[in-house]
C-alpha cells in the first residue's frame, strides 16, 4: 500500500502539486519565523535553537538568496507539473518532465537549506547546484515537448488563437515562455556561479542606488526581475486553460501574450549592455502581459457570470444577480481577481514608484526605498502563491461549502494583508518616521491576521490531505486511479 | 550666494495622497507616540568630549573583506555628538555667522559637487545649504529667537534631524571632519585582516538586546514609545544598569560607543557621479542586521531625520 501512496504522491499531477504544496508551506512556516514580528517576540531565537541553525551574520545575504531560490524552485515545478498535465503532449515526455524536475526541486530545496542554515557544508551546496541543473534540464524537455511547430498539436477550432497553417498560439505562449525562462535561469546563473559561492553574495535592493553596477550585478537585478514575470506569465496561461480561453479575446491576447513575453525578456537580457534604453522594452513588454491578463479577466469575469445565470436559469438579470453570478465560485473569481488585485498594490505602486523616483522615492534614505522595493516583489509572490492555491483546490475538485470557505478565506486575509503590506512599505508618503509606530504597529497586526488566516486555511486543507493519506480507499487512492486512466 | 533646497523633506510630499493620509491618521489615532510625561534620564558616565585614536594600517572592509589601507592614524570622537554639544555649536557658529539663521530652515555655505550628468545624479551648486530646521517636531533642539537650547531631558542624546551639511559644518567649524567610510568602518572593526576577526558588530560576531538600541530592542525608551523607542543617551551600553535595566558593554575594539545602532551616522565621502551621501551604524528604528559593521545607509545630504547624527574625526595631535 506504501508503493500506492508513494505513485499518487509522486506520479499524478495531483499528488505532486500536493507534495509541492505541502514542502513550500512546511518552509514558510519554519523559515517565516526568523524575521519581523516573529523576531521580535523571540520566536526566531526558540527556532533557531530548536533546529540548530547557524546564522552567521555575515551569510545572511546568501542565505536569504537560497531560501529564495528553494521556494521559487518549488513553485516552478507546480507549474511544470500543471502544464504537462493540461497541454497535449505524449505521456512519456510528461513522465520524464514531471520526474527529472520533482527530484531536482526536491534536492534544490533540500540540499539549499541545510547548506545555507545549517552550516554550509559545500556537498549539499554541490547538490544544491545539481537539483538545480535537474530543474534546467526538465525545462529544455519541457520546450521541446512544447514545440507549437509540431503538427500533432496543430488545432482547427477557429474559437482558440491560431495561424493559418493551425500553429496553436496559447502553446505558443507557454513554449515562448519556457524558452524565456531557460534563458533568464542562465542569465541569473552566470553571475551566480561567479560571485555565489557564499561569499560575495548580495541582494539587488542593497546596490540599487550604485551609479556603476557591474554586468554581473545588472545580470542578478534583471535576472530576478524577469524570472518572477515568467512565473506569472505561466500562472496567467494556466488560468487560461482553466477556465477555457477563447474566442476573439483569446485570439488577441496571445499573439500579445507571446510579444510580450519576447519584448521583456529581450529587454531585461538587454540591461546588461544598454542599460538606458533597455527599460523602455521592458515597458513595452509589460504593457503587452498586462494587456494580455486583462483579456483573459474580462473574458473570465464574463464567463462566471454567463455560466452561472444559465444555471439559476436567469435570463435578463439585475446588476446584483450577475455580481452574485460572478462571486459565486471563489475559485475562479479568485484567481482573476487577484491579477486585478495585482494592479492595485503591485503594478501601480510600481509605476508610481518608477515615475517619481527621484522626485520622491529617492529623496528618502535608502533602507526606506528598500522597503518599498522587497515589500513590493514579496506581495507578487505571494499573490502568484494565492492563484496558485486556489487553482489547486479546484484541480482537486473542492465542493460545495468546503470550496466557498477555502476560496473566500484564501482571498480575503490575503488581500486584506496584501494591502496593509504596500501601506507599510510606502509609509513614508503619508508619515513621517517619528510619527509611524502606531501606523507600523495596526498594519503589520493586519498583515499578520491576514497571512496567519491563509496559513491556517492551507494547513487545515493540508491536514485533511495527511489524513486522507492514511485511509485505505481515500480521495487519493480516486485521484491516483484517475491519474492512470 | 542662491539658497538651494535640493531635497524636499518627507513631510512635503503629503499633500499629493490625500486618501493615504486620512486613512494613515484614522489609523495613528489608535494611539500616541509621544512621551506622556518626562523623559527618563540617565547618566552613562561617558564622557562626550574623548576622542579615541585609530592607528593607520591595513583593515578588512566591507561585507566580503576587501583589504583597506589607511593611510595615517587619526582620532574620532568616542560617542555621537550630543544635542548639548550642537547646541553650544550653535550658539556660537550663529554668532560669529557661518551658519544663518534669517530664515528657517538654518543654512550655511557650500563649495558644491562636481557634477556629471550620471543618471539620478543631482546637481549640487555652490550656495547656502540647509542645516537644520528650527521647530521641527523630530529635532531635539529649540530656538527661542536668540538662544538655542536643548529640549529637556535630551541633552546628553545624540543629535538628529541634522542634514549632511550641517554635520559636516559642525565637525569643520572646530577644525575636524566628518570620518570617511574607511575611517569610520576602520574605528568600527579594529584591525582584522590577518587575525580570523570576522566580527560583525563592533563588539563581536553576535548581538543582545541589550548591546544597541535598535528596532524592538527593549530598552527603557521602548516601554512607553513602541519597538522603534527614541534615541538613547551616548554610550548607554557600556554594562551599566538604569532603572534596573542592564546594559552589555558594547565598546569597538578602540573604545568608540555606538559604532551599531542609535542612530545613522553621517560619514565625509563624496563620490563621483551621485549626490548621495553615506550613513553608517544603523539606528532605533531599523533590525538588527542593519547594525552590522558593513551595512549602508544613503540619503540626498539635506536629509534629515529623527534617526540620522553623526560624530568627527581628526587628524592626530589636533585639538
Amino acid at each position: 500500500m506504501l508503493t500506492k501512496r508513494f505513485n499518487f504522491l509522486f506520479t499524478s499531477t495531483k499528488g505532486l502539486v500536493l507534495v509541492a504544496i505541502a514542502l513550500i508551506s512546511l518552509e514558510t512556516a519554519i523559515w517565516g519565523m526568523l524575521s519581523g514580528p516573529m523576531a521580535e517576540l523571540g520566536i526566531r531565537d526558540i527556532v533557531v535553537r530548536a533546529t540548530g541553525m547557524i546564522l552567521q551574520p555575515v551569510e545572511r545575504e546568501g542565505r536569504i538568496v537560497m531560501l529564495y531560490h528553494s521556494i521559487a524552485m518549488a513553485v516552478i515545478a507546480i507549474e511544470v507539473y500543471i502544464i504537462t498535465a493540461i497541454l497535449p503532449m505524449k505521456r512519456d515526455a510528461q513522465t520524464t518532465i514531471n520526474s527529472t524536475i520533482t527530484v531536482g526541486y526536491i534536492t534544490a530545496q533540500i540540499c539549499g537549506m541545510v547548506f545555507a542554515y545549517f552550516g554550509r557544508n559545500w556537498i549539499f551546496h554541490g547538490l544544491f547546484l545539481f537539483g538545480q541543473s535537474l530543474i534546467f534540464f526538465a525545462g529544455i524537455k519541457l520546450a521541446f515537448a512544447l514545440n507549437p511547430w509540431n503538427k500533432d498539436y496543430a488545432i482547427s477550432d477557429p474559437a482558440y488563437s491560431r495561424t493559418k497553417s493551425g500553429m496553436n498560439l496559447e502553446r505558443a505562449a507557454f513554449f515562448t515562455m519556457a524558452i524565456a525562462t531557460l534563458g533568464s535561469a542562465l542569465f541569473g546563473a552566470i553571475p551566480g556561479s561567479y560571485s555565489g559561492n557564499g561569499f560575495e553574495t548580495f541582494l539587488a535592493e542593497d546596490v540599487i542606488r550604485e551609479p556603476h553596477k557591474d554586468a554581473l550585478q545588472l545580470a542578478v537585478i534583471g535576472h530576478l526581475h524577469i524570472m518572477l514575470t515568467l512565473i506569472a506569465v505561466a500562472l496567467a496561461l494556466i488560468v487560461g486553460r482553466w477556465l477555457d480561453f477563447k474566442g476573439k479575446l483569446h485570439q488577441v491576447a496571445m499573439p500579445m501574450m507571446i510579444g510580450g513575453t519576447i519584448i521583456i525578456t529581450l529587454g531585461v537580457w538587454l540591461v546588461v549592455p544598454f542599460e538606458e534604453i533597455a527599460h523602455n522594452f521592458i515597458y513595452v513588454g509589460s504593457v503587452f502581459i498586462l494587456l494580455s491578463a486583462l483579456f483573459l479577466v474580462i473574458f473570465g469575469f464574463d464567463q462566471l457570470i454567463r455560466e452561472r445565470l444559465a444555471e439559476q436559469k436567469i435570463a435578463k438579470a439585475n446588476f446584483v444577480q450577475k455580481l452574485g453570478a460572478l462571486l459565486h465560485d471563489p475559485l475562479k473569481f479568485g484567481a482573476l481577481w487577484q491579477m486585478v488585485y495585482m494592479n492595485f498594490v503591485v503594478t501601480f505602486i510600481g509605476i508610481f514608484m518608477a515615475i517619481r523616483l527621484d522626485k520622491i522615492i529617492r529623496v528618502w534614505p535608502q533602507r526606506e526605498e528598500r522597503v518599498t522595493l522587497t515589500g513590493h516583489w514579496h506581495i507578487l509572490a505571494a499573490i502568484c502563491a494565492t492563484i496558485i492555491l486556489l487553482y489547486y483546490a479546484d484541480l482537486i475538485g473542492l465542493k460545495g461549502k468546503a470550496r466557498q470557505w477555502f476560496g473566500w478565506l484564501i482571498i480575503i486575509p490575503a488581500d486584506i494583508a496584501f494591502g496593509a503590506v504596500a501601506f507599510f512599505s510606502t509609509k513614508r508618503l503619508y508619515i513621517s518616521e517619528s510619527a509611524q509606530q502606531p501606523l507600523v504597529d495596526t498594519l503589520m497586526l493586519i498583515s499578520d491576521a491576514g497571512l496567519a488566516t491563509v496559513l491556517v486555511t492551507l494547513a487545515l486543507l493540508l491536514v485533511w490531505r495527511l489524513v486522507d493519506l492514511f485511509k485505505a480507499k481515500g480521495k487519493w487512492s480516486q485521484e491516483l486511479e484517475e491519474a492512470s486512466r | 550666494m542662491k539658497h538651494h533646497t535640493v531635497i524636499a523633506s518627507e513631510a512635503k510630499q503629503s499633500p499629493r495622497w490625500i486618501i493615504f493620509s486620512l486613512v494613515a491618521l484614522l489609523l495613528a489615532s489608535c494611539s500616541s507616540a509621544q512621551w506622556s510625561g518626562a523623559i527618563p534620564r540617565y547618566d552613562t558616565g561617558i564622557d562626550p568630549e574623548t576622542w579615541a585614536q585609530i592607528p593607520a594600517g591595513d583593515f578588512a572592509m566591507g561585507q566580503h573583506d576587501v583589504i583597506t589601507k589607511i593611510e595615517k592614524p587619526y582620532e574620532m570622537m568616542i560617542t555621537l555628538v550630543t544635542n548639548a554639544q550642537y547646541a553650544r555649536y550653535l550658539n556660537k557658529a550663529t554668532a560669529d555667522a557661518p551658519v544663518k539663521i534669517a530664515n528657517n530652515p538654518i543654512v550655511g555655505a557650500y563649495p558644491g559637487d562636481k557634477f556629471s550628468g550620471k543618471r539620478h545624479e543631482k546637481k549640487i551648486e555652490a550656495g547656502d545649504y540647509p542645516h537644520l530646521v528650527t521647530g521641527n517636531p523630530d529635532g531635539r533642539l529649540a530656538y527661542d529667537g536668540k538662544f538655542f537650547a536643548v529640549k529637556p531631558g535630551y541633552e546628553n542624546h545624540p543629535v538628529v534631524a541634522i542634514t549632511w551639511f550641517g554635520a559636516k559644518a559642525y565637525c569643520e567649524f572646530y577644525g575636524w571632519r566628518l570620518p570617511s567610510e574607511a575611517e569610520w568602518e576602520k574605528a568600527a572593526r579594529g584591525p582584522s585582516p590577518n587575525s580570523g576577526d570576522k566580527r560583525a558588530y563592533p563588539w563581536g560576531n553576535e548581538i543582545a538586546l541589550n548591546q544597541a538600541n535598535f528596532y524592538a530592542s527593549r530598552d527603557p525608551f521602548e516601554k512607553e514609545l513602541g519597538a522603534q523607542g527614541d534615541t538613547t543617551p551616548v554610550g548607554f551600553y557600556n554594562g551599566k544598569t538604569y532603572d534596573g535595566y542592564k546594559t552589555l558593554d558594547a565598546p569597538s575594539p578602540y573604545g568608540l560607543y555606538d559604532m551599531a545602532g542609535n542612530v545613522w551616522q553621517w560619514t565625509g565621502d563624496v563620490y563621483p557621479q551621485q549626490h548621495y551621501r553615506y550613513m553608517r551604524g544603523g539606528s532605533k528604528g531599523v533590525y538588527e542586521y542593519n547594525l552590522r559593521v558593513w551595512t549602508r545607509n544613503s540619503a540626498e545630504p539635506d536629509f534629515y531625520g529623527p534617526s540620522t547624527g553623526f560624530r568627527c574625526a581628526r587628524d592626530v595631535g589636533k585639538k
